[in-house]
């Protein structure tokens, strides 16, 4: 099979949000969209999936939660109990509450960096990687859209010119 | 338009009557006389069994105790006589809070000039078309409170000559004042809220956009207003009770109560009216924000208690730590059942995305984050007026289905007076179209 894709430009996010949703209704099948900026309802538009990211992230707090309570629990209880303030220290529960914010902050910290960890591995994302965007201009105004060609190139490029593109670029994808 | 279908007229008038009913009778079952307590007290003892009793006329024998015992009857007497004007009194201020509320959430979108919530404008108007109501029998209630009962000790001139803290704060804590005070937050409340009213309203049949430019200057105007009153009456209606006690984030601490209370109201009425087919334009994204706005402030109120909680708790300082230790001691349930209520459970509910599109779901939480902050009014005034002689009766369940059924009469009565789409808005097409 062969990795032939076309790649479409356009220098407009509403063009290509509209392009997008022609080229599905035909039935061809888009690889992948490189944009500059975020576009409200892209994801949608393309079909992709739902993220699964807000699981992940509410099992990242609960992890850092518990954590926090162990980590309190050793170091002010039992490892070495300190009085601070003459607050009870015989207890974790008597001292819960100066344990909250903590046990805040540890949630917080494993959600967010545990859930951006994850995100750059499911992006494949790592220090030093080489860009993927075929062309450098979608890192300044310029959108591409690639869709796979399957043996249907020419037709796929006549109906690709009438979706308001600048540019098209037909490719091997590595 | 909207037409009050005689379905719910008949309901909100059966609760009035019921609510009546049950108020009257939590006022005459009041006991009488400081003798009718110590037969109570003597009966109580009894039930509680031998070794109660035993342990009791241990220490009874000396006069001393006798004489403790008389003084203790004539405390739960005092006590058991504010309940029911207690009862009467959390439920007339959760439901002057919701609608107060509404009324800050309702400013607040037209200052920020925000596009999603025009479409809930008149819902938002018919509940507070409460405000006037519930503030005038609010009022009432104050000035009965400077004569007929004693659920502000300041108001006491005996407790005031024998307490110097009070006595220092007499300038502040007297009842002209207090009244005065009352008055002008009320008036100015109901002020904007019908200045409000009457220019959205105006805009509705007018070409151009005069009115909505009055309407958000005033909206910004009320705003700071509000800011600053809602903290003073946060005082004076509800800190004053413990006039030893206070605390500098009390006003945001009801603040948060009365602006979730007020979210949740606003969500389960649109969900009412959209059920019954009149709010055809309000779509699951407008229903998503008010579901997000409900856990966003859940949240915040749970920062707010745990905050004034824990420097309290932190800095132990005798004359602070009162105010938690009854809590503690006499109201463990409510006062930590509520922060369940309040806070986990919406938001292990709520916090899920799709959940918070879907109605029932809405509804659920927003019924149990309704009787959670009733509670959270609950503990902020009984401690300070019944002390441990409290428990859910027929007084403050009555109360509530009284305040309950004037709120819905006044409020979907309110509703039929306009259409429910406040056509007039610039942003209008901006929130019918509102889809996330």
């Amino acid at each position: 099979m062969s990795n032939k894709v076309v790649q479409a430009m356009y220098n407009d996010d509403d063009i290509l949000m509209d392009a997008v949703k022609e080229v599905r209704a035909a039935n061809y099948h888009i690889e992948e969209v490189y944009t500059p900026f975020p576009v409200h309802g892209l994801d949608k538009a393309m079909g992709l999936k739902g993220t699964r990211i807000a699981i992940t992230a509410f099992m990242y707090g609960c992890v850092g939660l518990v954590f926090s309570v162990w980590m309190m629990n050793y170091m002010m209880i039992e490892q070495w109990p300190q009085d601070i303030g003459g607050k009870p220290s015989f207890t974790f529960i008597q001292n819960m509450p100066a344990f909250v914010p903590i046990m805040f902050e540890m949630t917080v910290f494993f959600a967010a960096h545990l859930m951006v960890i994850t995100f750059y591995m499911r992006s494949r994302l790592w220090p030093f990687k080489e860009a993927e965007n075929p062309d450098p201009r979608t890192t300044d105004d310029m959108f591409v859209m690639e869709v796979i060609v399957d043996g249907n190139e020419d037709e796929l490029i006549a109906f690709l010119e009438k979706t308001g593109t600048v540019e098209i670029k037909v490719t091997e994808k590595h | 338009m909207y037409t009050f279908s005689s379905k719910l007229k008949t309901l909100s008038l059966a609760l009035m009557i019921i609510g009546l009913l049950g108020v009257g009778y939590g006022f005459l079952s009041a006991p009488a006389s400081v003798d009718e307590v110590k037969v109570l007290l003597q009966e109580s003892h009894n039930a509680h069994g031998e070794v109660a009793a035993a342990a009791d006329h241990g220490t009874a024998e000396s006069g001393d105790a006798a004489q403790s015992e008389d003084a203790h009857a004539e405390h739960v007497y005092h006590l058991l006589k504010n309940k029911p004007w207690s009862a009467l009194y959390v439920a007339l201020f959760f439901f002057f809070m919701i609608s107060l509320g509404t009324l800050a959430f309702y400013a607040i979108q037209h200052v920020s000039q925000a596009g999603w919530s025009v479409v809930l404008f008149r819902v938002m108007e018919g509940i507070t078309a409460y405000l006037p109501v519930g503030g005038v029998m609010l009022f009432v209630f104050f000035v009965l409170s400077a004569t007929q009962n004693h659920l502000f000790t300041w108001m006491d001139p005996e407790v005031v000559a024998n307490d110097v803290l009070i006595q220092n704060k007499a300038g502040y804590l007297n009842v002209p004042f207090f009244l005065g005070r009352a008055a002008i937050y009320i008036l100015g409340w109901v002020l904007y809220r019908n200045y409000a009213r009457k220019l959205t309203l105006a805009q509705d049949a007018s070409t151009d956009l005069s009115n909505y430019r009055k309407l958000f200057k005033s909206s910004a105007a009320f705003l700071v207003f509000f800011l600053v009153t809602e903290s003073m009456m946060s005082w004076d209606w509800i800190m004053s009770l413990d006039p030893h006690w206070f605390s500098t984030l009390f006003g945001w601490y009801v603040f948060s109560s009365l602006i979730v209370s007020a979210i949740t109201t606003i969500a389960l009425v649109s969900i009412y009216l959209k059920g019954k087919g009149y709010l055809e334009f309000v779509n699951n994204s407008h229903l998503h924000d008010l579901a997000k706005f409900m856990f966003g402030f859940s949240i915040f109120w749970a920062y707010l208690w745990f905050s004034q909680f824990m420097l309290i708790w932190y800095a132990n300082i005798p004359e602070e730590v009162t105010y938690f230790v009854t809590r503690f001691n006499d109201y463990k349930v409510p006062f930590l059942g509520m922060v369940v209520l309040n806070f986990v459970f919406p938001l292990l509910i709520l916090m899920n995305s799709d959940f918070k599109r879907v109605p029932w779901f809405i509804v659920t939480a927003g019924i149990i984050v309704l009787i959670g902050h009733y509670i959270d009014i609950f503990v902020m005034i009984m401690p300070a007026t019944v002390g441990d002689q409290w428990f859910f009766g027929i007084s403050e369940i009555s109360s509530v289905l009284l305040v309950l059924g004037i709120f819905i009469y006044v409020v979907f009565n309110a509703m039929t007076k306009a259409p429910l789409l406040a056509k007039g808005s610039p942003f209008i097409k901006e929130s019918e179209h509102f889809h996330y």
